[in-house]
């Protein structure tokens, strides 16, 4: 996966094969588990208080890349299950599905995780996640007051987020 | 692989199914069915007693519910009314495996 450091946005962001329904919710985290952004635009059930959500959804991506390196059928030297993987060793897992959604993972060589869980239905979200970065980088990273390791407040990036969500929902 | 590894994988893999349907948006979650990795994908049926089967392919390979269903006759067939088969201990019977095999190789 090769993340390219050109200084504009695409301009033409790529829209995906989805079944037009909207997102329901999207989490930014950092490589230390600090949820850096969490965005929701349809979740009628809430099951835990935000905090433990974040924590158990962090929790749930670290074991199944741990699994997955694991359960890899193609590499011969895999890690003992439960040791720690630097982002990019081992095989990764991009989404999964259930019967009520789909969430669609990507993590960055810096350790930025981006998730987004839509309908179940929603095709392959990746190219999204690698423009959403995009978007991360142009309106968060490169924002001089931003302190790296707290969460997003930039309303520049919040707004930009929201169109292209909407737009590919 | 070996079989304390698998042992390991399919504990993990239980536990995620159920943090899984914890995280669900919506009501009525069921837990994982596919999970799509890099160099391969992972198909899991979960059968009305809790027993899930999980089977790992190339990536976008067809019909592998229908397999995993299949699979799932083959079990209640070979295994559940063997009455040698104790709940819950690992599979040895030998039907189970060459009918297994069989269906696994005639998908190739």
């Amino acid at each position: 996966m090769q993340f390219f450091g050109g200084s504009e946005i695409s301009p033409s962001p790529p829209v995906p094969t989805v079944s037009g329904n909207n997102a329901h919710m999207m989490y930014v985290f950092n490589r230390n588990g600090v949820c850096l952004l969490y965005k929701e635009w349809n979740r009628p059930l809430h099951t835990l208080n935000p905090q433990q959500d974040h924590k158990l959804m962090f929790g749930l991506l670290f074991s199944l890349k741990s699994l997955t390196a694991k359960m890899d059928p193609v590499n011969a030297d895999k890690g003992n299950l439960g040791v720690p993987q630097l982002p990019g060793q081992g095989c990764s897992f991009h989404s999964f599905r259930t019967n009520t959604y789909k969430l669609s993972f990507m993590e960055t060589p810096s350790g930025i995780k981006i998730i987004l869980v839509t309908h179940p239905k929603t095709g392959d979200l990746r190219e999204s996640l690698k423009y959403i970065y995009g978007l991360y980088v142009e309106y968060v990273v490169k924002n001089p007051i931003y302190n790296p390791g707290s969460p997003i407040k930039s309303e520049l990036f919040n707004t930009a987020l929201d169109q292209y969500v909407r737009s590919i929902s | 692989m070996d079989t304390n590894d698998s042992l390991r994988v399919a504990s993990l893999w239980h536990s995620m199914h159920a943090i899984s349907q914890q995280l669900s948006p919506v009501n009525g979650c069921s837990g994982i069915e596919l999970l799509e990795a890099d160099t391969f994908d992972l198909h899991c049926f979960q059968s009305l007693p809790g027993t899930k089967f999980f089977v790992v392919c190339e990536p976008g390979t067809p019909h592998m519910e229908s397999l995993l269903r299949y699979i799932y006759e083959l079990y209640t067939d070979y295994v559940l009314k063997n009455p040698f088969y104790e709940i819950e201990m690992p599979i040895r019977c030998e039907l189970f495996d060459i009918n297994l095999t069989q269906a696994v190789q005639s998908d190739r």
